[in-house]
């Protein structure tokens, strides 16, 4: 092997980089196309510019530039190849990786959805309550030399202005302009035009204008610029202590740094924000027995199904292309036909029918097969993991036909000739000769196949949704579930969602996915030296 | 080398699309006009995330919308059940909209993740069905405009049943009359699922033996500090539930799909459904009647109601719009009477309610609903769904040899997940 390579090496720059300049066609082609990503760059790059997103704005901005190095030079030749692969990695595995491990370490989930800043607001507007039994005032949005400010009509008619800094005072109702019940203008005041009010939207859905110089009378205030309530805020942020105080029953919450305000006495206010937590994510299995214990189950269980799928789909498939391939067999096309069936039913679709039939009372195997017997197929442990396993090969064996087939027509008549001249039974033939050069080209397949099937999150989640449930594990986790599909439980279905505990399973997931690819392509080498 | 000179303009081509993705969504383009040609990008476009039902229910009063205001409206459809996270997850990056659909159950764990902000209704909320404000109020604020109502009744065939069932024997003996009498299937089809149960259709029963989920304040809001689920009128239920599970009443192989194929097939009297399947019914050709569920144990058998409303961001751009979109245009006779019509759920102003009690099963649906309470709007519910549905499809199964055992375990762990 390596002396092919070796000699190999010094015809190569005969072939590659001595290359001639590109005829005129592809030329124009090359500039076309980099001028469409040019003109995209400078589009998104706009957008960005008025969105403020300086971090995206100079990664788009360098990549750019980039391409257009490695493209506008004549060298560089394997950067050409591998730049369109390598942004498309970034994009799509680097950077989600990335940031997942970067939630992993975090508290995100219910109740810690943002950052400080929002939980504070979204608390003091969700505490933002009206005053019961407070007129409705019709309310008109002016503007003055204090700035904006509120022209409010009473329902007994009495006409007031006011601003944030301003309390509301009765204004001359000869200097007032009214339009029906409602007063529009007053002298001294711009009444702001409806466009104004669209553009100004925020500043006057904030804008709070006391009632009088008590500020417990609590504030007028618009949510649509025409109708104006008195509302009190219950809760109050003081920025220096970092407390939110409940005006109303004089309890002070603090930031003990979880990421909540908690009171002295452990209540804790319900909107919260991210924090990082550390390995406290990593930690949680170890800390919580029960769950710790079960995720054991799980992942063994995640092995012996992707091991299992494989196997079992392999060999299967192995088995029908021997015996499809055998000349002898008669109306092969039609069996190879029929065993690729499965493969061409969309995934989807063949679980539901499959969930249909292993009803315990109506499905086709208990009603037909069995003689109306109950067997609970999917609602039992060990059966359900049966029943997945026993749908998962079905899906998966013609896949498993298809390339052995393809890989067994591509071995040489002469080595079985030749073997059989060497006194070689078919057994021998077959174990010795064939499967080996066999593996050299499936066994790249068969790892991908694992990977695949040990994130088989469809086929769990169309037929058992996990289930049946384990006992005395206060999370949700089924007999039936893989990682993946505990991992997605915990983070969207779980009454508590908790995205940086899904998050921290997701990188145990993938590190035990990478490890295991890993092993196996160092372990196929030794395979490709057969050849 | 004309094959490399080819791979380099295939590549180049990958990269303009991916950067196409990339900045996709950077500027939506507006959809139909009727905004007026000043109109300014930044102050006027409201964006509205709705299912397809009722985006297409709404397009009339959308338009108007934007006629009389000048605004222009976005309207991006999603799956219903695909708002909830789709909002708690983007409304904080800013890029979220201004107003959503939503179900009522949802609110308190939206406000638990600070992305709905309150609406104050000022008088009109007393042009609305009390239940629908009800359900719409949590912590004392209103989070939207309800816009629908809709609970379960009993579903009856009345070729197999011609009278509404004055108690729950007589539900149960007609059942097994026509049973045995070769007429039907089974005695009553209640959709639930193998492994889960659902809590949800199962509730009215489990009402009638007095236990509630929650205690309730005295505003009629639900006290997560009083978690009611262990009471005695609730393990009560949990031996009812065993029976029902033994003798078939209450069987789990009876997905909701099958339920609804059997109920229309005329295999059995009674189903316990909503009003969204009642098309299936009609074009089966079945003559059915609603009615209320006769009590299993004492107390009335009250459903739980689910108010669907709309909800505004926290994170809003456009909060002046929204609220106005809401409070002048969403609660219009135009608007709910629109979205009744497309969805059959019984509108939740009053005045289109009212309108809408024409419809006879409308009607049947709202007279049961007006007993029921809103399903409890408060987060604390989303740790009970759960550990629930197993216990009572362990119990229906008999795997739970002690059902009360079981359910009281449930409580307790219930208790203590909540305790944290």
């Amino acid at each position: 092997m390596t002396t092919t390579s070796a000699a190999e090496r010094p015809t190569a720059p005969k072939r590659g980089i001595h290359h001639q300049p590109p005829s005129m066609k592809v030329l124009v082609v090359k500039i076309l196309l980099l001028a469409i990503v040019d003109a995209v760059a400078v589009f998104a790059m706009t957008a960005l510019f008025f969105q403020r997103d300086w971090l995206v704005l100079t990664i788009v901005a360098l990549a750019t530039l980039l391409v257009n190095v490695i493209y506008l030079n004549p060298g560089m030749l394997p950067a050409k190849y591998l730049t369109p692969g390598l942004i498309f990695l970034a994009l799509f595995q680097v950077f989600v990786i990335g940031y997942s491990m970067y939630i992993a370490f975090t508290n995100y989930g219910d109740g810690h959805n943002s950052t400080k800043d929002d939980a504070v607001a979204a608390l003091i507007s969700q505490n933002t309550v009206r005053v019961e039994g407070s007129p409705a005032y019709r309310v008109q949005v002016v503007e003055g030399l204090p700035g904006l400010g509120l022209l409010a009509t009473a329902p007994d008619g009495r006409v007031l202005v006011g601003t944030a800094e301003q309390p509301l005072e009765p204004v001359d109702p000869g200097a007032v302009t009214m339009d029906g019940q409602r007063a529009t203008a007053v002298d001294g005041w711009t009444t702001l035009q409806l466009q104004d009010v669209l553009q100004r939207q925020q500043e006057i859905a904030s804008l709070q204008v006391p009632l009088s110089d008590d500020l417990n009378d609590g504030f007028l205030r618009t949510t649509d610029a025409t109708n104006g309530y008195v509302f009190q805020s219950t809760y109050v942020f003081d920025e220096d202590a970092d407390t939110m105080t409940d005006t109303v029953s004089g309890t002070v919450y603090r930031d003990l740094g979880e990421g909540q305000f908690q009171s002295d006495d452990g209540q804790v206010l319900g909107t919260g924000w991210q924090v990082g937590v550390g390995f406290e994510n990593f930690l949680y299995p170890f800390q919580n027995q029960k769950f710790g214990e079960a995720l054991i189950w799980v992942t063994i269980w995640t092995f012996a199904f992707a091991v299992l799928s494989v196997g079992l789909s392999f060999f299967l498939g192995l088995f029908l292309a021997l015996t499809l391939n055998d000349p002898r067999m008669r109306s092969r096309k039609v069996y190879r036909v029929l065993s690729i069936l499965p493969y061409a039913f969309p995934s989807f679709l063949s679980a539901l029918v499959w969930l249909g039939l292993f009803n315990t009372e109506f499905g086709f195997f208990n009603e037909v097969l069995f003689g109306s017997a109950d067997i609970p197929w999917l609602t039992e442990p060990w059966l359900g993991k049966f029943s997945v396993l026993l749908v998962n090969i079905w899906l998966g064996f013609p896949y498993m036909f298809l390339v052995c087939m393809g890989a067994l027509q591509s071995i040489p008549e002469e080595l079985t000739e030749a073997a059989t001249v060497d006194g070689a039974n078919g057994f021998q033939v077959f174990g010795r000769i064939k499967f080996p050069l066999l593996l050299v080209s499936t066994a790249p397949l068969l790892i991908s196949s694992f990977a695949f099937n040990f994130n088989n999150f469809n086929i769990i989640y169309m037929l058992t949704r996990g289930g049946p449930r384990m006992a005395g594990v206060d999370e949700n986790v089924g007999h039936t579930d893989l990682l993946i599909t505990l991992v997605y439980k915990t983070a969207f279905e779980a009454g508590t969602r908790d995205y940086g505990l899904a998050s921290a399973l997701a990188i145990i997931i993938f590190i035990i996915v990478a490890a295991v690819s890993a092993i196996s392509f160092r372990q196929t080498k030794a395979l490709e030296d057969l050849n | 080398m004309k094959h490399s000179s080819l791979m380099k303009a295939v590549g180049v081509g990958a990269l303009a699309l991916t950067l196409a993705a990339c900045s996709g969504g950077g500027t939506p383009a507006p959809t139909e006009g009727g905004g007026e040609s000043e109109a300014p990008q930044a102050g006027g476009e409201l964006v509205i995330w709705m299912d397809q039902n009722r985006a297409d229910a709404l397009e009339d009063v959308v338009a108007t919308f934007e006629e009389e205001t000048g605004t222009t409206v976005e309207v991006i459809v999603k799956d219903f059940g695909a708002i909830r996270d789709d909002l708690t997850t983007q409304a904080p990056s800013g890029e979220g909209p201004d107003v959503v659909v939503g179900a009522h159950d949802w609110i308190g764990k939206l406000v638990q993740n600070g992305v709905i902000a309150p609406v104050e209704l000022g008088d009109i909320a007393g042009d609305f069905e009390d239940v629908s404000i009800q359900a719409m109020t949590y912590n004392g604020a209103v989070y939207g405009v309800p816009v629908s109502i809709e609970n379960i009744a009993l579903v009856r065939n009345t070729d197999l049943a011609p009278e509404a069932p004055a108690t729950w024997d007589e539900l149960v003996s007609t059942g097994e009359a026509a049973v045995a009498a070769g007429d039907a299937e089974f005695p009553l089809l209640v959709g639930i699922d193998p492994n889960n149960a659902d809590p949800y259709h199962l509730y009215p029963m489990q009402a009638s033996f007095g236990g509630p989920v929650f205690g309730m304040n005295e505003d009629g809001s639900y006290n997560p500090d009083d978690l009611q689920i262990g009471n005695e009128g609730n393990v009560e239920f949990a031996g009812a539930l065993a029976e029902w599970g033994a003798s078939g009443l209450i069987n789990l192989n009876i997905s909701q799909d099958i339920a609804k194929e059997q109920f229309a097939n005329g295999a059995s009297p009674y189903t316990i459904t909503g009003p969204w399947n009642l098309t299936a019914f009609e074009e089966a050709g079945v003559n059915y009647a609603i009615s209320e569920i006769p009590s299993a144990g004492g107390e009335p058998a009250t459903p739980f109601v689910g108010v669907q409303g709309f909800m505004v961001s926290q994170y809003a751009n456009n909060p002046i719009v929204a609220a106005q979109f809401l409070t002048e245009y969403i609660a219009s006779d135009e608007a709910q009477t629109a979205i009744f019509e497309s969805g059959q759920r019984a509108p939740a102003l009053s005045s289109a309610f009212e309108a809408a009690q024409s419809n006879e099963d409308v009607a049947a649906y709202g007279a049961v609903g007006a007993e029921g309470v809103p399903m409890p709007n408060i987060p604390e519910m989303d740790a009970l769904w759960a550990d629930w549905g197993t216990t009572e499809a362990q119990i229906i199964s008999g795997d739970a040899a002690d059902p009360a055992a079981a359910w009281t375990s449930m409580a307790e762990k219930i208790q203590s997940t909540l305790d944290g």
